[in-house]
């Protein structure tokens, strides 16, 4: 096993060196001098050429790549243009807002997905069943921000039951969990449905049943179990869903997090934080699908990895 | 020739026999879901190219004397801000979705299927370079991915179907190649390659029809995702820019005027979960219909 995560987390580095050309290249593809484009418009050209130096701008391409490797390695990101702090320091400061989001999000969208795509498997084309499909459906095609503006009008403006927006309390994280949940339930419900729906048909578990087995422990024990596998990769696939979703459900109830710093750090081209905050969701990202790799052996012991 | 040799013909060259495809055809149809998502989408197509003539003036023209009124009978759905029709810059911005969907799908298409072709059908160190880049483009989630590009690349519609278009280029480089990777061992691509057949002709002559059906899937529900990632990028103020009447950004102007005015940020949200369910709906029953997996 331990060899197993080794392997793994080697095999990332191709992509990590992947992702570091990209955001390389990406400060290189500006247009227009990107000294300049930092320093911004009203800079002198002393300034522009300190920048230019500061960065290394002024070395050849190669040099300029294992520089920014060597400050990545030491994650240092630089500053942001905006407000002149470090850009590893301001990502510090709202990544655990992000997680707390994300991690109630895939919380909830666990606790009302799995049980939705069992109900459906087991009594497939049924009421229950058409009720579950096409809410996920729905779920799939509707737009994250909506959802969170037509929660705010509801449940803010309407019934004044939760604040639109804002931190501070438990009351804050309800509306925005809530909102970028619900494109992942609708994934994770369906997921269920499918692999629940395969090994229902499974000769094991007409086996189980034909010992007499109760419904309940025939689908919890016997079903659910195998049916985890594609369920766990859904939901770590999902997670990047997540990432992207709270940039803009951030947005919709000004959420102090990485993805509304994303926005922000756009708006006003501020390129290194843009820079840092993406190399931060990508390695997040990198991060629980490895998890989720992991994760398989202990769902299912006949997966050895050697 | 008889039915059953020109399905085997058929089958040899690497293309659905006519009565799989009229079985398949006859499945779809079937599908009253995919067949609703079907309608949703040619209504959104007959509104776009009919907009001029369901919504005579212009969808972008301010009148501020009628900002914010609620339902009438000359304004079905209300005014925004700026006391213009949102009825009218729903009909106009279902042509700049239904363009952005286009336009994202056809770059992704025109850019992943061929590398995706080369890279199942040749392997080795092609192979290798493509999907090292593969990789790293899908260690972004899609959505930020766009993001990052819009960064760069700028605003407006063009840089809006670039930045998605190339999030898109990964999936089919994936789905392509791992059809290509398969049927490349077939007899009739080795009988193909024995006889002298040129690799250009083997890969469109005897590949690409058979990548066809997932491709067409993917299509479908390619483009529901490209409206939905457009419109997000609208609503944040980095994609297609007002007065165009995208829907993403008539729904972020509503932001502003939620508490008062909810109409006005309310129908273009419904307008895009229509549009993408059909798309995803359709992509869904497409995939049922045509793919082997779930054959008849």
């Amino acid at each position: 096993m331990l060899q197993y995560v080794i392997k793994r987390l080697l095999s990332t580095i191709p992509v990590l060196i992947g992702i570091s050309l990209l955001l390389f290249f990406m400060l290189r593809m500006l247009p227009g001098d990107p000294a300049q484009v930092l320093a911004g418009q009203m800079a002198t050209p002393d300034e522009v050429e300190l920048i230019r130096h500061q960065l290394g701008l002024d070395r050849p391409v190669h040099v300029q790549y294992a520089f920014f490797l060597g400050r990545l390695a030491r994650f240092d990101l630089g500053r942001s243009a905006r407000t002149q702090n470090p850009v590893t320091e301001e990502i510090w400061a709202r990544l655990p807002n992000t997680m707390l989001l994300a991690v109630v999000a895939i919380t909830l969208a666990c606790l009302f997905g799995i049980p939705a795509g069992i109900i459906s498997a087991v009594r497939p084309y049924t009421w229950i069943d058409y009720v579950v499909t096409s809410t996920a459906i729905f779920g799939i095609s509707m737009p994250v921000f909506w959802l969170g503006l037509m929660l705010v009008v509801v449940f803010a403006v309407w019934l004044q039951w939760l604040p639109a927006g804002g931190t501070g309390s438990w009351r804050h994280v309800i509306l925005p969990s809530f909102t970028l949940a619900a494109f992942v339930v609708a994934f994770i419900a369906r997921m269920t449905r499918s692999s629940m729906i395969e090994v229902l048909s499974q000769d094991y578990t007409t086996t189980a049943r034909s010992k007499g087995l109760k419904e309940q422990v025939v689908v919890i024990k016997h079903a659910l179990k195998n049916a985890l596998i594609p369920i766990i990769t859904v939901i770590g696939l999902q997670f990047g869903m997540l990432l992207g979703g709270a940039v803009l459900t951030e947005t919709v109830f000004a959420w102090p997090g990485v993805g509304r710093l994303i926005v922000d750090s756009i708006l006003a081209r501020d390129y290194p934080m843009i820079q840092g905050a993406i190399l931060v969701f990508g390695l997040l990202y990198i991060l629980v699908n490895l998890v989720v790799d992991l994760l398989y052996a202990y769902v299912d012991p006949r997966i050895r990895y050697d | 020739m008889t039915e059953t040799t020109k399905n085997e013909a058929s089958r040899t060259q690497g293309r659905l026999p006519y009565s799989q495809l009229r079985r398949r055809w006859a499945k779809l149809r079937r599908n009253k879901a995919a067949l609703f998502g079907g309608i949703l989408i040619l209504i959104f197509i007959v509104i776009a190219l009919l907009a001029p003539v369901l919504f005579p003036g212009s969808p972008s023209a301010p009148n501020l004397m009628k900002s914010l009124e609620r339902s009438s009978l000359e304004h079905p759905l209300g005014t925004d801000e700026l006391g213009r029709s949102i009825l009218g810059r729903i009909i106009y911005g279902s042509r700049i979705s239904l363009l952005i969907a286009v336009g994202v799908v056809s770059f992704g298409l025109l850019i992943g299927v061929p590398l995706g072709l080369v890279s199942g059908y040749y392997r080795g160190k092609v192979d290798f370079g493509i999907q090292r880049v593969t990789d790293t483009m899908l260690a972004f989630p899609g959505f930020l991915l766009a993001l990052a590009l819009v960064a760069v690349l700028g605003v407006g519609l063009k840089n809006t179907v670039i930045s998605i278009g190339i999030s898109m280029v990964p999936i089919y480089i994936r789905l392509v190649r791992g059809c290509a990777l398969s049927i490349r061992e077939e007899v009739y691509v080795e009988a193909a390659r024995a006889v002298g057949t040129r690799d250009i002709v083997i890969l469109l002559r005897h590949i690409l029809p058979n990548v066809m059906v997932p491709i067409t899937v993917q299509t479908s529900l390619g483009m529901g995702m490209a409206i939905l990632f457009a419109a997000g990028l609208g609503f944040l103020g980095i994609g297609v820019q007002p007065p165009t009447p995208e829907w993403g950004t008539m729904l972020s102007s509503g932001r502003a005027y939620l508490f008062h005015s909810p109409h006005v940020a309310t129908f273009p949200g419904i307008a895009i979960v229509l549009a993408v369910l059909g798309f995803n709906l359709l992509g869904d029953g497409l995939r049922d219909a045509l793919d082997p997996r779930f054959r008849l």
